[in-house]
């Protein structure tokens, strides 16, 4: 997938002027964060269950080798195969083994994001592989030609009219006349024809929300049941997941489950849960007839022991995005990669470079409603904060604003000639506003006085002001340092 | 004492006397853009019983290169406050995103430098923003003051979030003489401001605080309050820009009754 990040600022003026897209945008706003508020809630033990969430994770990832043998030696005595993928290039490849001695034509997917950080589809299309999405979210920008904008929600830049429109204008074999005015006709006619789909395919693609260690079972969590059809009816079944899936227990999955389907949608649980070990047996009735797992690194283990550490603990649930300011001004697609968001805005840079992707952790105003919801209570304040230290560090900020606060730091480091500076500086800009108080305009004040008037300032600072007052000389307080 | 998930009372584990005294720690935009804050703080402080000294050689937090990714400068003017006020009995700055600096981040900014580190600790259970430190620490229930309008209140996203500044304004501007308090569709929904950030990205920024003065508007509220001068100085230049009537001030000038000044940018 192209990496449009470095464009991050073109790409939120043009999705700021996107009329469609700001429509779209306020669902988000409005659904998810109430619906979350409600469950957490609802549930007495939330605040103690995102505690022991965190810490299942924070043990897992401290012994994260220990327990990717477990997984492996698991899956490997349930019949089934872990391929490692160093980057997105050697998974592709992995998956195109697979295909080529499968004579793979046709892979039905369920949702997952990994799919995406390696480019699959574009991939697959390229080796004369027809990918279908079934994920009603992920069928709807297939079509479109799109990327998900969303980790949960991948079509959520999208209204419904929208939908309407595509849906005429790609299933032309259907009556033109039909009636799609209500949402569940649109539903109706995506199963009708994805239903055709899943028996037809070679391979089944599905993510993994949690890959188990003690059993060797990858877990996916849906709400339309599409993944367990991709999974269970096609010949072969591929999991693709990132190796920070990893967990202990199913019990330790259980734990975490309370607190994903919560802090995304806001459901109890998702509609599905839906356990996979293993290809088929001889005993059981239905299944694939081969099973791997492609254990995608990409960056990931570089992340371990660092300050980024805590990255790897996210269970992509969009709870940050779906309470981000930003991300409801701009929508997902102006991140420019596969993970929008302030998740995105920490991991994107780790995994494609702080070079390409140095926007992205800048792009905040460390408001910290994110990190207030995020049940892994990941600090990604924090850790946006770490990324701007490492740009510093690298000299990637423009110089301009590097001089800027340069210069300004070298004021704060000496506070009398700061006083002397800015006793001169106040007074004068106050004379310039004159008797409105404010600038509708300012040299070297562009950025905030295109959009805003600056309120101007009183006159004297409250230094000069409190020296001179009668407050200072009759308590004697003033100058204690 | 845990307030608000805060720890509080008994700084540094010594005994603070009856009557602190407590340093104030002005914040650089009160002290360049609106003095009259930094007058009303004193004046809420000495009427809680403290004793209110304002140390001459402070600047600024830090936070502008903190959050640009400048961890040497910052330390080093971290380490000038540091040493400038741990002296007090506590430190208390009419701001949430500069309370929270000083009290949340300084001892992370240290983490990996012994001595510093515990010297930022100590200092660090001194600091309190002004609201949350008249209502949690000095019992402050009401206050002496008198303004017979319709205010709205912004929570400011560190208050908020980093100190829980949450009910404490809104208890103490109940008890203003004549004063209604209507709230604000999502208060808790950050301005846009973020320092740096509205120069950085003025257009996403400037999203942001337009759906901010919206609610602002609905409110039919005469008056606009929050905890820090940043938020206020961004809410009211678009407020300003979209010709909305309402004015703008910071809460510690109403709790201290002290409205003579002209509203933060003038009036419309």
């Amino acid at each position: 997938m192209q990496i449009t990040s470095q464009t991050f600022k073109a790409n939120t003026v043009k999705a700021l002027a996107d009329v469609e897209l700001q429509r779209a945008l306020k669902h988000v706003e409005k659904g998810f964060i109430g619906k979350r508020q409600k469950a957490a809630d609802a549930l007495p033990e939330f605040e103690a269950l995102r505690d022991s969430a965190m810490a299942i994770k924070q043990h897992t990832l401290k012994h994260l080798d220990l327990y990717i043998d477990a997984y492996v030696e698991k899956v490997e005595a349930s019949g089934g195969k872990v391929h490692f993928a160093e980057d997105a290039d050697h998974a592709r490849r992995i998956f195109l083994d697979i295909a080529k001695r499968r004579k793979a034509k046709t892979v039905t997917k369920g949702k997952t994001m990994i799919s995406e950080e390696i480019g699959l589809n574009a991939f697959l299309e390229e080796n004369g592989i027809t990918p279908v999405e079934t994920d009603l979210g992920e069928y709807i920008i297939q079509l479109r030609g799109e990327h998900p904008s969303h980790i949960i929600a991948p079509a959520v830049h999208i209204n419904r009219d929208q939908v309407e429109a595509d849906f005429r204008k790609f299933h032309v074999d259907l009556d033109p006349k039909r009636d799609l005015v209500k949402p569940e006709t649109l539903l109706s006619e995506a199963r009708e024809i994805l239903r055709r789909k899943y028996g037809e395919a070679d391979i089944g693609v599905t993510g993994a929300n949690f890959l188990i260690a003690e059993t060797g079972t990858s877990v996916i969590v849906t709400n339309e049941g599409n993944g367990d059809l991709t999974q269970l009816l096609g010949k072969c079944h591929v999991v693709l997941a990132s190796l920070e899936k990893i967990v202990p227990t199913l019990e330790d999955t259980a734990q975490i489950l309370r607190v994903l389907a919560r802090s995304a949608t806001g459901q109890e649980m998702s509609v599905y849960t839906t356990l996979s070990t293993g290809p088929r047996r001889a005993e059981d009735q239905d299944g694939p007839e081969e099973y791997h797992v492609i254990l995608l690194d990409n960056g990931r283990s570089n992340m371990l022991g660092t300050e980024f550490e805590d990255m790897l603990r996210c269970i992509r649930c969009g709870a940050c995005m779906n309470h981000c300011p930003v991300y409801h001004a701009v929508g997902g697609h102006s991140y420019g990669w596969v993970y929008p968001g302030p998740m995105g805005a920490v991991l994107t840079p780790s995994l494609i470079g702080v070079d390409k992707a140095g926007h992205l952790p800048n792009a905040s105003t460390f408001c910290g409603r994110c990190e207030s919801v995020c049940p892994m209570r990941i600090p990604l304040p924090k850790m946006m904060r770490h990324w701007r230290e490492k740009e510093f560090e690298s000299h990637l900020q423009p110089t301009t604003a590097r001089a800027g606060l340069g210069l300004w730091a070298f004021f704060a480091r000496r506070p009398t000639l700061y006083r002397a500076a800015v006793s001169f500086a106040m007074p004068a800009l106050k004379l310039m506003a004159g008797s409105k108080r404010r600038f509708r305009s300012l040299p070297l004040a562009g950025g905030w006085t295109k959009w805003r008037d600056l309120p101007a300032p009183e006159g004297r600072t409250f230094m000069q002001a409190y020296a001179q007052s009668g407050h200072a000389r009759s308590s004697g307080r003033g100058a204690s340092k | 004492m845990t307030i608000n998930g805060v720890t509080t009372g008994d700084p540094a584990g010594t005994t603070v006397p009856e009557v602190p005294t407590v340093a104030l720690f002005v914040t650089c935009l009160v002290d360049l853009f609106r003095p009259s804050v930094g007058f009303a703080a004193i004046k809420l402080l000495e009427d809680a019983g403290c004793r209110v000294v304002v140390p001459q050689s402070q600047t600024c937090c830090g936070q502008p290169a903190y959050n640009s990714g400048d961890r040497e400068d910052t330390k080093a003017i971290a380490r000038q406050v540091i040493e400038t006020f741990e002296g007090f009995d506590y430190v208390v700055a009419p701001s949430g995103s500069c309370g929270s600096t000083l009290r949340k981040h300084y001892p992370e900014l240290f983490a990996d430098d012994a001595e510093w580190s515990k010297r930022a600790t100590a200092f660090s259970a001194k600091v309190f923003e002004l609201v949350s430190f008249l209502a949690d620490v000095r019992g402050v229930a009401a206050v002496d003051a008198a303004l017979p309008v319709t205010v709205t209140y912004h929570d400011s996203c560190s208050g908020l979030r980093e100190l829980g500044v949450r009910d404490q304004p809104r208890r103490l501007l109940q008890s203003v003489t004549g004063l209604t308090l209507k709230e604000l569709p999502e208060a808790d929904v950050c301005c846009g401001f973020g320092g740096t950030f509205c120069v950085k990205y003025p257009d996403v920024s400037n999203a942001i605080v337009g759906k901010k003065t919206k609610h602002i508007a609905s409110t039919g509220a005469d008056l606009l309050l929050a905890g820090d001068l940043g938020c206020l100085m961004n809410m009211d230049g678009k407020l300003k820009r979209e010709q909305i009537g309402v004015e703008v001030r910071h809460v510690a000038e109403v709790l201290a009754g002290m409205t003579d000044t002209p509203p933060i940018g003038g009036k419309l």
